[in-house]
């Protein structure tokens, strides 16, 4: 079932709405990097519980007037309207009084929705119109979406990526580095603007799907999850879309294959899949990558003030450090040192005198300063330069036995 | 209204909002000034997991397995954000932002999967609370205030709500000191012998237990709101810490009162028959108020800033 669901195979909306959520997913993914990025993260879970009271508003409007409350374009230009008011209310408060951003944002957010939660009970109670459906405006509902619908939500995706990918030099060049834009000549207000606008177009369009209160993780995961593959700003853009898409495209997936399976939920949690998995495994800003490189530096470390004991003849008395010795061959197992061993201890106790030499030189600054201990000095110096300092040192000697 | 219907139905809601709105803004204040804010909505997103595990696991709806699952799971979404923030080196905002959603997805899910028909769990009661039910059978009137029979029949949310309330307040009275410096300048803190690292662990964990509380009793929209909007308007009204908390302590209990109020009667004065939210409701006057405070506080703008912008 969940293959049939996967494959498209589930009949023609189901197949709509799993292609629409790709879409839904993707823009958002896309669009969240650059709040991501801009460090602004948060502001789509104040803008997304901002539409409750919108889409309550325009259902008792249209209830009004007699027509069919549940429209969902008419619910959907609703959210989008109290969206907007909600974000002036955030920026006003940002801007013009002495409050942070995140306080403003928890102010919106809270107030917003409690507001909506008591026009969602008028609706109730007073029993206007069929009123069944709007509570899936919270958690997403795509069970018995209208084919309409299901178009609207796919095309309004796709018209999201469309926007992103005019506009994608604007968005990425004021999310890095928002003085270098203002002084590439972008209007940087006005990009933010744009920014904000993505964020609720990607919010109201996902409000059926995925629902006000996860919409938020859409944005947020799947930027956060590519920020871990990759330092170039197109590479985790795409990559966020990718994240999303998938994410959304399997989440759908799922959930239609049976009863009892929210599709907001399952989505969140496939993207929360996907970025544990980057979080341990990603290359270089992985976990698994950090211990990794942190066992091998430990091992250098290590190994280089063993050779430097032996070729000063001291005893070695931690164990990790006999251990890498005895398994590189440079000390027999009672402890003392093997051949290679010895010639490996001279030539680190050598190098060490170099780089002291090295450091002591005024002229050599630049290459001084990256001694860390470790590095090999023929990384730093050409042979002749080695061989003018050794000159210095003087002729090999023994290693005391 | 008389006495015998009021004391009953409308006085144990009034107060047990009372008390967890004061007991959350206390906290809150903190929060705000040390850009904290959002925990509360955080930790109010992640109770539901918590509440669902310990339903799965006791089989019973009752309060204190749900209180200790609930607090379990405040610990581990506070834990997983100062994980993943410093294991993926992502910045506080989006780390918060990726556990509770998650947390809170889970939390659903395992509620859909979950047999609940025969028991009041679901997701609307945790986000709006059952403020309205919370009612006191057993008073006829303001005598029952003195008659130790009836008061044995108060909803225990009461009790529980005003005991957190309490320690809420006894621990900003204990550290106030600590905190208002460790607040304001941290390393001034650290400097003067203050460990201000188990000090603000402390304080999440107190603004944890006050909104977990709080949820059992209203639902979360409460916590957020009254985390966040008193204390903001307080801000708008004063430069003084002291002040501060006396404004939002004020603003929490009008915001309680009022929005359950304005929730239960306000429908009837407006000729329609059945009352809305309360908890929605509070929330909406408590941002009414934070807007008015915006617009007309004396100390709204930030210091600095010139006069009339």
């Amino acid at each position: 079932m969940i293959w049939d669901a996967l494959l498209l195979q589930l009949g023609y909306n189901a197949t709509l709405v799993s292609v629409g959520a790709a879409l839904l997913g993707a823009a958002a993914g896309i669009t969240g990097t650059f709040l991501f990025l801009r460090k602004r993260a948060l502001v789509a879970d104040a803008v997304s519980h901002a539409t409750l009271p919108g889409v309550c508003i325009a259902f008792l409007v249209m209830a009004s007037l007699g027509g069919d409350g549940r429209n969902l374009i008419g619910l959907l230009v609703g959210s989008a309207l109290s969206a907007w008011v909600g974000l002036w209310c955030l920026n006003w408060l940002t801007l013009r009084t002495r409050l942070a951003e995140d306080a403003a944002i928890g102010a919106i957010l809270s107030t917003f929705f409690g507001f909506g939660v008591v026009l969602l009970t008028v609706i109730q109670t007073a029993g206007i119109g069929r009123q069944a459906g709007l509570e899936g405006f919270l958690l997403g509902s795509t069970a018995g979406m209208l084919f309409n619908d299901a178009l609207l939500i796919a095309g309004g995706g796709a018209a999201t990526l469309v926007i992103i990918a005019l506009t994608r030099r604007a968005l990425t060049l004021v999310s890095f580095d928002p003085e270098y834009a203002s002084a590439q000549g972008i209007n940087v207000p006005q990009v933010d603007m744009l920014m904000m606008g993505l964020v609720m177009a990607v919010t109201v369009i996902g409000l059926k799907i995925v629902g006000l209160i996860l919409i938020v993780a859409l944005l947020i995961i799947p930027a956060v999850t590519a920020r871990f593959w990759s330092e170039r700003s197109d590479i985790v853009v795409l990559l966020a879309g990718l994240f999303g898409a998938a994410a959304a495209y399997v989440g759908a997936g799922v959930s239609a294959s049976a009863p009892n399976l929210p599709t907001g939920p399952l989505i969140v949690l496939m993207s929360a899949g996907l970025f544990a998995l980057s979080l341990f495994f990603a290359p270089s800003r992985g976990v698994l990558a950090a211990v990794i490189r942190q066992r091998r530096f430990q091992r250098r470390v290590h190994l280089r003030q063993g050779l430097l004991a032996l070729a000063q003849g001291q005893p070695i008395y931690e164990n990790l450090t006999l251990r890498l010795l005895g398994r590189a061959g440079l000390v027999r197992r009672d402890g003392v040192a093997t051949e290679t061993g010895r010639a490996r201890a001279a030539k680190a106790l050598r190098d060490e005198k170099r780089w002291e030499i090295l450091r002591r030189d005024h002229a050599q600054e630049p290459a001084a300063e990256l001694y860390d201990g470790l590095r090999a000095i023929e990384t730093v110096l050409t042979p002749d330069e080695i061989r003018e300092i050794d000159a210095k040192i003087g002729a090999p000697q023994e290693i005391p036995t | 209204m008389s006495g015998a219907e009021f004391v009953p139905l409308s006085l144990p809601p009034i107060a047990i909002g009372t008390c967890a709105a004061i007991a959350c803004a206390l906290p809150g204040n903190f929060l705000l000034l040390r850009r904290q804010a959002l925990i509360g909505d955080a930790i109010s997103h992640v109770v539901l997991p918590g509440i669902v595990v310990a339903f799965i696991l006791t089989g019973v709806i009752s309060t204190w397995p749900m209180m200790i699952g609930a607090a379990g799971a405040a610990l581990i979404a506070v834990l997983l954000i100062e994980g993943i923030r410093r294991l993926g080196r992502i910045e506080p905002g989006a780390a918060m932002g990726v556990v509770f959603t998650t947390m809170f997805a889970g939390g659903v899910l395992l509620l859909e999967q979950t047999d609940t028909s025969s028991v009041h769990l679901d997701v609307e009661h945790a986000l709006y609370g059952n403020l309205e039910s919370l009612i006191w059978l057993d008073a006829t009137g303001w005598a029952s205030l003195l008659d130790p029979l009836a008061l044995a029949g108060l909803p225990p949310e009461l009790p529980r709500m005003a005991l957190v309330l309490v320690l809420t307040g006894l621990f900003i009275a204990i550290f106030w000191r600590a905190l208002k410096i460790s607040t304001f300048d941290e390393g001034f803190a650290q400097s003067v012998g203050i460990t201000t690292t188990p000090l603000g662990l402390a304080l999440v964990v107190v603004a944890a237990v006050a909104a977990v509380a709080a949820f059992d009793a209203v639902g979360s929209i409460i916590v957020i709101a009254m985390f966040i909007c008193p204390p903001a308007a307080a801000r708008m009204m004063t430069n003084r810490l002291e002040r501060q908390i006396a404004w939002s302590v004020g603003f929490a209990a009008l915001s309680a009162i009022l929005g359950y109020v304005l929730a239960g009667y306000g429908p009837l004065w407006l000729g329609l028959y059945d009352a809305v939210s309360a908890a929605g409701m509070i929330a909406t006057v408590s941002g009414v108020i934070l807007a008015v405070a915006a617009r007309f506080g004396p100390c709204r703008t930030r210091a600095g800033a010139p006069a009339g912008v």
